[in-house]
């Protein structure tokens, strides 16, 4: 229980990531009809990380549809359903095989409200397990959530707690336009305190998870959870980071990073995807471009993935994306060195 | 309803032109919807369903004709005749300079867009295609707010933010052309599972061409959605070519209606410059949709007057074959087979040409005379 003003309580108790994201389904199908989940193996099987779990017992096999292997073709059946009075939530298995639905993605379900002249929408919310750490390997390992936050049209998310992960859900369900959720795959596991009613998590709003002077650490998904980690140990060095988890990528809260660089005067972007045009590069230019930039001590440093495939051993896969200790070190050398 | 006891005439949609790939169909007033395979790989069968007045008041007629009211084959002669005005005068509007990006002209495939559009109920739902000007026509569309597009004004159906690919009129259920060949074959399928789950008894039409048939896309459409008995109907606008390509050349299996077997569901091909002929094919299909039995595939073998777009030269292709076809016009086809079977003067259909001039007229005047859209508006409906 927890107090919110004007003395009302909140009821939470602890969830795990996956479980509140079933939870927030089972809430928004319980509130709408229209509301209704397809993708492979959601079914009987519960998603092949048990995200759906029992839905289809709650809500039968017309709402939780259990699709071929055809991410194409029923990516394209979500933005149809959509743009015809549905609100589709669907599951691609791995978020690398949007790959394969990337045509309707990119050209239709973004693209329609613009070229048909506003005169139409396509509340579409695609959910996709995201990220490395499971010995998935290359073609199951990625992290893609730059490309489309590329896209015009697109809005993009990266819940990092079993708390956004129900709230930002709900929020994408809410939405008019299209939501791609990257969820990380070594997340769902994890636990935290989720309220029990129907909540918000607003789409574009960064979150400061720690309040620092020292140096801005941000982060989203599982690397604003490493961030965190990593600034209680700096801390213990007598470095204070602030730690902002990013939480969504497009629209991206420049402002809330601003503000904290203003405040640290030190910048460290901390992302899984490949370093090179990833979404360190957009918040580095941004905040290049703005006042914050007036306010820098050191030069901006950047965190990425290596530029490799993801390996399959899990010590090079380690090596290949930013973990605990090499936020330690980086935000230790930008702090004491006043460099990489 | 079907009259008892009459054994009329069977009807074969017999297309010539297509030498070594054409097959016939037979159209047997007294059968059920079956498929199964015979020598060549497989044969059709289809109902047709009776609409009125009686066939048996117009005993000379072939079925598809007979059943056709005089009121139908006006207006079927008025939207199949809007379209090609629209189109020529379209082109002639891009030579002069009116008209900024591309479009592709569906002139001689008009009996395609208004047979199977004409068998649709208002509130029926379809997806289209970068050749998409006369299916949109055929939904009624405003040809006013069409051209509005072309000329990029604020006053076309997307605001000029569109053009000739995007056309769309979600709300009248056109769902939209589109820019990517097989773009709408699971958007199609998307709208039959929504109108299946809202039980709103809409059927989707989805017109595709032969070049979408080799897509992907067409093969995860067409099986999902025959495992869950959806309402669409598939229509292959056959016009021999994707682009240059010649289907000969694309593939392995012309006959894109002979593919229906490897999805279970009934596919039926049809001379495209046909209205009648396609228009019973497209009734019985959507019939079949709306009650519930499934998904089915119509092939309409047609042809393209002009080239693929603006750019094309026509080195693919002779000025022959282009010739015959022409002497293959649907709407002649239609207008003559109706006056000489006595049952409606030529002054009819000359009157309706005249109407179609003045409507065509006065759509390129309101464009001509509509602004350009604001710039400083540029980035809005970019989201909700």
């Amino acid at each position: 229980m927890l107090e919110k003003p004007g003395n009302e309580t909140i009821d939470f108790r602890e969830l795990t990531y996956a479980e509140a994201i079933r939870e927030a389904m089972t809430q928004a199908m319980e509130a709408d009809p229209t509301v209704f989940t397809l993708g492979e193996d959601i079914g009987t099987y519960g998603g092949a990380f048990g995200v759906t779990g029992d839905l289809i017992h709650r809500f039968g096999a017309e709402r939780v549809i259990d699709t071929p292997i055809a991410e194409l073709g029923i990516a394209g059946a979500a933005v149809g359903a959509a743009l015809t009075g549905m609100k589709p939530v669907l599951e691609l298995q791995f978020s690398d095989f949007i790959t394969l639905a990337t045509e309707q993605i990119v050209n239709q379900a973004a693209k329609i409200r613009f070229m048909f002249g506003g005169k139409a929408s396509v509340p579409l919310v695609v959910r996709m397990p995201a990220g490395s750490g499971t010995g998935a390997a290359a073609q199951h390992s990625q992290s893609l959530e730059a490309w489309f936050g590329h896209i015009p049209g697109l809005k993009v998310v990266q819940p990092s707690t079993p708390h956004d992960a129900k709230g930002l859900l709900l929020a994408a369900i809410d939405d008019p336009n299209p939501v791609l959720i990257f969820e990380h795959k070594l997340l769902y596991k994890t636990k935290g305190l989720v309220p029990v009613d129907a909540y918000r998590v607003p789409i574009g709003k960064a979150i400061v998870r720690r309040p620092g002077k020292d140096v801005t650490i941000v982060g989203s998904s599982i690397m604003a959870i490493r961030a965190q980690a990593a600034a209680e140990r700096l801390a213990t060095e007598g470095i204070d980071a602030e730690v902002i988890d990013l939480r969504s990528v497009r629209p991206m809260d420049t402002e809330t990073i601003f503000a904290s660089v203003r405040k640290t005067s030190r910048l460290l972007i901390v992302y899984e995807g490949v370093k090179t045009l990833g979404v360190g590069a957009e918040i580095s230019a941004a905040v290049a471009e703005s006042d914050a930039f007036d306010y820098l001590d050191a030069p901006i440093v950047r965190l990425g993935g290596q530029e490799v495939p993801l390996p399959y051993n899990p010590v090079l896969e380690k090596a290949a994306v930013p973990q605990e200790d090499d936020i330690v070190n980086a935000a230790r050398r930008l702090v004491r060195d006043g460099r990489a | 309803m079907r009259p008892s006891g009459r054994s009329g005439p069977r009807s074969r949609a017999n297309v010539d032109g297509w030498k070594g790939l054409t097959r016939n169909i037979c159209i047997d007033k007294n059968a059920k919807v079956t498929h199964h395979g015979d020598n060549n790989g497989c044969i059709f069968i289809v109902e047709l369903r009776v609409s009125s007045p009686l066939p048996t008041e117009r005993p000379n007629q072939r079925p598809e004709m007979a059943d056709l009211s005089d009121e139908a084959i006006l207006d079927a002669y008025k939207a199949m005749k809007l379209i090609r005005r629209f189109e020529e005068r379209a082109e002639e509007s891009y030579m002069r300079g009116f008209i900024h990006g591309t479009m592709h002209l569906s002139i001689g495939q008009e009996a395609s867009a208004v047979g199977v559009v004409s068998a649709l109920e208002k509130t029926d739902t379809l997806t289209s295609t970068h050749r998409g000007h006369g299916h949109s026509i055929a939904k009624g569309a405003d040809p006013a707010r069409m051209f509005a597009e072309f000329f990029g004004k604020q006053t076309g159906y997307c605001g000029g933010r569109g053009g000739s690919m995007h056309i769309a009129d979600v709300e009248a259920g056109n769902l939209g052309a589109n820019g990517i060949v097989g773009g709408g074959l699971p958007i199609a399928v998307g709208a039959a599972l929504s109108a299946k789950m809202r039980k709103s008894g809409q059927v989707c039409v989805c017109f595709f061409g032969d070049g979408a048939s080799n897509e992907g896309a067409f093969h995860e459409a067409l099986n999902m959605a025959s495992i869950w008995a959806l309402p669409v109907v598939f229509v292959c606008e056959n016009n021999k070519y994707g682009m240059s390509m010649d289907i000969a050349r694309s593939s392995a299996v012309p006959d894109i209606a002979k593919r229906a077997v490897a999805y279970a569901m009934p596919g039926i091909e049809v001379d495209g410059n046909d209205f009648a002929a396609v228009r019973a094919v497209a009734q019985t299909a959507i019939a079949r949709a709306r009650s519930g039995e499934g998904p089915s595939l119509i092939e309409c073998k047609t042809y393209r007057i002009r080239g693929h777009s603006k750019s094309d030269r026509n080195l693919y292709r002779t000025k022959e074959e282009i010739e015959e076809w022409r002497g293959r016009c649907p709407i002649d086809r239609l207008r003559e087979e109706v006056i000489g079977l006595g049952r409606l003067s030529a002054e009819r259909f000359a009157a309706i040409d005249t109407v179609v001039e003045d409507e065509i007229e006065a759509a390129i005047e309101f464009a001509k005379a509509s602004p350009d859209p604001d710039p400083a508006r540029l980035t809005e409906d970019v989201y909700a």
